[in-house]
């Protein structure tokens, strides 16, 4: 995405820090205090934010020695006891923490498998009609989904597919018999695929079809004449143009991997169990927030936000080496 | 390069209107059955497409209830100041940040980028809301979540693609930073800031996370926190009506959904427009 621009020639960038324009030399003699009161305006502009982001995103990580802890509210971090690894050893000894984990292992995969080609094959598609008012029409309506929060999408899905729904009321009338696919256990994790490709798959095609306006016409055009059918062009055109934006929205959803809709599954956790409702996010809350096993609750999340940020860095790295720009390259450009 | 074939035009018109179907349906399904009458839900399956017998019922149901009245208040409460909070704070830090040469600016824009990378987890924010005297508080519907770094991603972005013709003349006519920002850079910036504004307010709208672990008392609850109960787990809202309710369950329940879309689908049409040009400034260019 990011072109290097090529080296400027000596002489020229002699040329310019010779120019009497002050900037560039004047800054280096400000002193550190002197620049803060030059930019004092920005710099406040810059601090409710900061403050934000300090306070809730870092100091919470803080909070994390409560992990190490048998930690007690009505005596706070300072005062509660430390037990070392003992949260994390009673976790991992917890087959209910297994159970999580599995579930939470296998509704990511199905969701990666199932829902991360939907929007590509959709913005594919919607690239393809040729009349701009129809096309704009029809990403309106997919786009729409994604602003409507889970409870409302779970409500809708119940009224559906859920018992006394549209689907069971039609197998019904039909003779067969009235499949509830909100309470079967085992259709969970499609069902949590489905719900989100009817949510997201929509928006998910803004940042492809943009990758699909940048490729160069000139390439269709060339490949056309070399003969190259539709298909064939989709091959060795349109995919690679692409995929560097698809390789980017991977390495995204693998740092996600462990953090399966915690709204959306929680809200429907109860009516398939916590057999395979279970995820590491409802985990936590349930034995933390619910049951005030701080300790444990709070082991668990660590290890899981450990494991996140490992795979989100490990993803980056490797799609550096593929020669890809990855997720923060060029986050500062 | 050669005319489509007949079978590929027909193969993606099916695809497309099966996709727009599944889209529209539900929600139509939804607003229909939130005006039909008890006739036409027996009638029916599942949802009602066009009720026979239209009746503004569950309406009257839902608001005489007044549980729905006040979670609508809360929320409508919390959308509007949490996306001016939200707001201010993002363009005024995004602004901040829009000039290199600022100092420090390049270690504070990823102290908030690193945010993106790695989320601090339910039990510490949980433990941190609660020692910041904010559970149980309006505050903590908003103050958690004020601000997110795509956001401000996108609003940077867009204040640095501005012409730096436009920052020089400004300041040749003797304006300062914050008379910049105010005078010329966010009457240029208004699509991207609806944009963003809409992102927040529909995450205001739809806060059922953070009213679940920090409300205690269900009279403060916002509109996604009583759709749960009335709506996902059933509870009838005829106890809070008074008892002379003579809207079917069905409808009334559908009736809440509408009250919680309504609002979208009132905004969306005129901030969509603004959708691609104001993610993808954030997204592409990053």
């Amino acid at each position: 995405m990011a072109e290097t621009a090529p080296p400027m020639p000596l002489d020229k960038r002699r040329g310019k820090s010779k120019a009497p324009s002050p900037p560039p030399v004047a800054q280096h003699r400000l002193s550190l205090w002197q620049r803060i009161k030059r930019d004092k305006v920005m710099l406040l502009l810059t601090l409710p934010g900061l403050l934000y982001f300090v306070v809730f995103h870092y100091i919470p990580l803080l909070g994390y020695m409560v992990a190490f802890q048998d930690y007690q509210p009505y005596l706070g971090y300072m005062h509660s006891a430390w037990t070392g690894f003992a949260n994390f050893s009673s976790a991992f000894g917890d087959p209910a923490f297994w159970s999580a984990t599995v579930n939470t292992v296998e509704i990511a995969f199905v969701q990666l498998i199932f829902f991360f080609p939907v929007p590509i094959a959709l913005a594919l598609l919607l690239n393809s009609i040729v009349s701009d008012k129809l096309r704009r029409f029809i990403q309106s309506v997919v786009y729409l989904p994604h602003f409507i929060g889970w409870v409302i999408i779970v409500s809708i899905f119940q009224q559906v597919l859920g018992g006394a729904g549209l689907l069971p009321d039609l197998l019904g009338d039909l003779g067969l018999p009235r499949y509830d696919m909100m309470s079967d256990p085992n259709a969970f994790p499609w069902l949590i695929a489905l719900q989100s490709i009817w949510k997201d798959a929509g928006w998910g095609t803004i940042i492809i079809l943009a990758a699909l306006l940048g490729i160069d016409k000139q390439q269709y055009e060339a490949a056309a004449i070399d003969g190259a059918n539709r298909w064939r062009r989709l091959w060795h055109v349109t995919l690679p143009g692409i995929a560097p934006v698809i390789i980017l929205l991977l390495i995204l959803n693998l740092g996600q991997i462990l953090s399966v809709g915690f709204e959306q599954i929680l809200l429907q956790r109860d009516a398939v169990g916590p057999g395979s409702g279970e995820v590491l996010d409802t985990y936590v809350y349930y034995h933390g927030i619910k049951d005030n096993q701080w300790g444990i609750s709070a082991a668990v999340g660590l290890v899981k936000a450990v494991v996140g940020t490992v795979l989100v860095l490990g993803a980056n790295k490797f799609a550096h080496r593929l020669g890809h720009e990855g997720v923060y390259r060029g986050a500062d450009s | 390069m050669e005319r489509p074939t007949r079978l590929g035009l027909t193969g993606k018109g099916i695809v497309l209107v099966l996709v727009v179907v599944a889209v529209a349906y539900p929600l139509l399904g939804v607003i229909g059955t939130s005006f039909a009458s008890q006739t036409d839900i027996i009638k029916s399956t599942g949802l009602v497409l066009w009720p026979d017998h239209p009746t503004l019922d569950a309406y009257r149901t839902i608001f005489t209830g007044g549980v729905v009245s006040r979670a609508l208040l809360v929320s409508v409460g919390i959308t509007v100041f949490g996306t001016a909070a939200s707001l201010l704070a993002t363009i005024g830090m995004a602004y901040g940040l829009s000039r290199r040469s600022v100092t420090g600016s390049r270690f504070i824009l990823m102290t908030a980028l690193f945010t993106m990378l790695f989320n601090a987890g339910i039990i510490p924010n949980f433990l941190l809301v609660n020692q910041l005297g904010l559970y149980n508080t309006y505050a903590a519907l908003v103050i958690p979540t004020l601000m997110s770094a795509f956001n401000l991603v996108v609003l940077r972005a867009f204040f640095m693609n501005l012409p730096e013709e436009l920052y020089d003349a400004a300041r040749v006519d003797g304006a300062g930073d914050f008379r910049i920002l105010l005078q010329v850079v966010l009457p240029l910036s208004k699509a991207v800031i609806a944009v963003v504004g809409l992102f927040y307010a529909v995450a205001y709208w739809n806060a059922f996370f953070n009213s679940l672990l920090y409300l205690q008392d269900s009279d403060k609850w916002p509109l996604p926190m009583v759709l749960r109960t009335f709506v996902l787990q059933g509870q009838s809202l005829s106890g809070a009506a008074a008892g002379e309710s003579v809207a079917p369950q069905e409808a009334v329940q559908m009736g809440v959904l509408v009250v919680a879309v309504v609002p979208i689908l009132l905004v969306y049409p005129f901030v969509q427009r603004y959708f691609t040009k104001g993610v993808l400034t954030g997204a592409i260019k990053g």
